[in-house]
């Protein structure tokens, strides 16, 4: 029932945000419509961090406890940070076009790290194809999505580091959080999406974690029939 | 494309594959619980 309640709330916040984004604030001074892109651009780029975060730490902690709880909210995170992440990159592209003149720039360090993410996560879902064993399933996860973590502050400090077409960050800047180099209705219409869509964030990994917990409950049902069915086989002979 | 046509592309895809994401983990999670009801039957 909360998780209901959740899922309507992140409907409606999405929902308002989006009017809010579009109708309710003014096009930018110098980037024109394009930069409505911007709100949901960052609230995906900051929960795909989030949720690969998530998976970093879901793997280690099955490491060290050994409990397929944290491998199911890895992967969860892992699954829903690559959607969050393919979104953030097609905003990046859609803004990108009008406001640089490219979709696309291979010598950016942001654009390519963040191609480089994507890919990273993938992989993890792909490793988690390669084995039937669910604990060495989540061994090999588990490892992938920690050295795969890395990559995430080389993403974020990337328009720091190196110089490129991207901006360096506007508001998760350490010097810049109290004081936002944007007007305060701009400034607005992003919070608001960053919390509308970290609710629905929020939403969709309750429901992909309990998908992960019955997809493992099966798969030991299905083990323990097979283990019985070779039981029964070697006891007939 | 005006400017207009790269903010409905960009917001279409992101909320449409958000939606459409949401509505594909329901199902999936239907069919898990209802195999699940299967099993302990």
């Amino acid at each position: 029932m909360a998780t209901r309640i959740l899922g309507w709330a992140a409907v409606a916040a999405v929902a308002a945000a989006t009017g809010f984004g579009l109708f309710v604030v003014p096009p930018d001074a110098n980037q024109g419509d394009a930069q409505r892109i911007m709100y949901p651009h960052v609230a995906s780029a900051w929960l795909g961090y989030l949720s690969f975060a998530v998976t970093a730490v879901g793997g280690l902690l099955w490491l060290v406890r050994r409990d397929l709880r944290f491998d199911a909210a890895a992967h969860a995170g892992a699954e829903i940070g690559v959607m969050f992440t393919a979104f953030a990159i097609w905003g990046g592209m859609m803004w990108g076009r009008p406001v640089w003149g490219v979709f696309w720039q291979w010598e950016d360090p942001r654009l390519t790290t963040t191609a480089l993410l994507l890919a990273l996560y993938v992989g993890y879902l792909l490793v988690r194809r390669l084995t039937d064993d669910p604990l060495r399933r989540a061994t090999r996860a588990a490892v992938v999505g920690l050295v795969a973590a890395v990559d995430i502050p080389i993403v974020h400090f990337s328009v720091i580091w190196w110089r490129g077409l991207h901006q360096p960050p506007t508001f998760l800047a350490p010097d810049r959080v109290f004081d936002p180099p944007a007007p305060g209705q701009f400034v607005a219409a992003l919070v608001g999406m960053l919390v509308a869509f970290t609710l629905a964030w929020a939403y969709l990994m309750v429901r992909r974690y309990e998908l992960a917990r019955l997809e493992q409950r099966r798969e030991e049902e299905v083990r323990r029939e097979r283990v019985a069915a070779v039981r029964g086989e070697a006891l007939a002979r | 494309m005006s400017d207009a046509g790269f903010v409905i592309a960009a917001y279409g895809v992101i909320l449409g594959g958000l939606a459409a994401y949401a509505l594909l983990l329901g199902r999936r999670l239907r069919r898990a619980r209802e195999r699940a009801r299967d099993d302990e039957r």
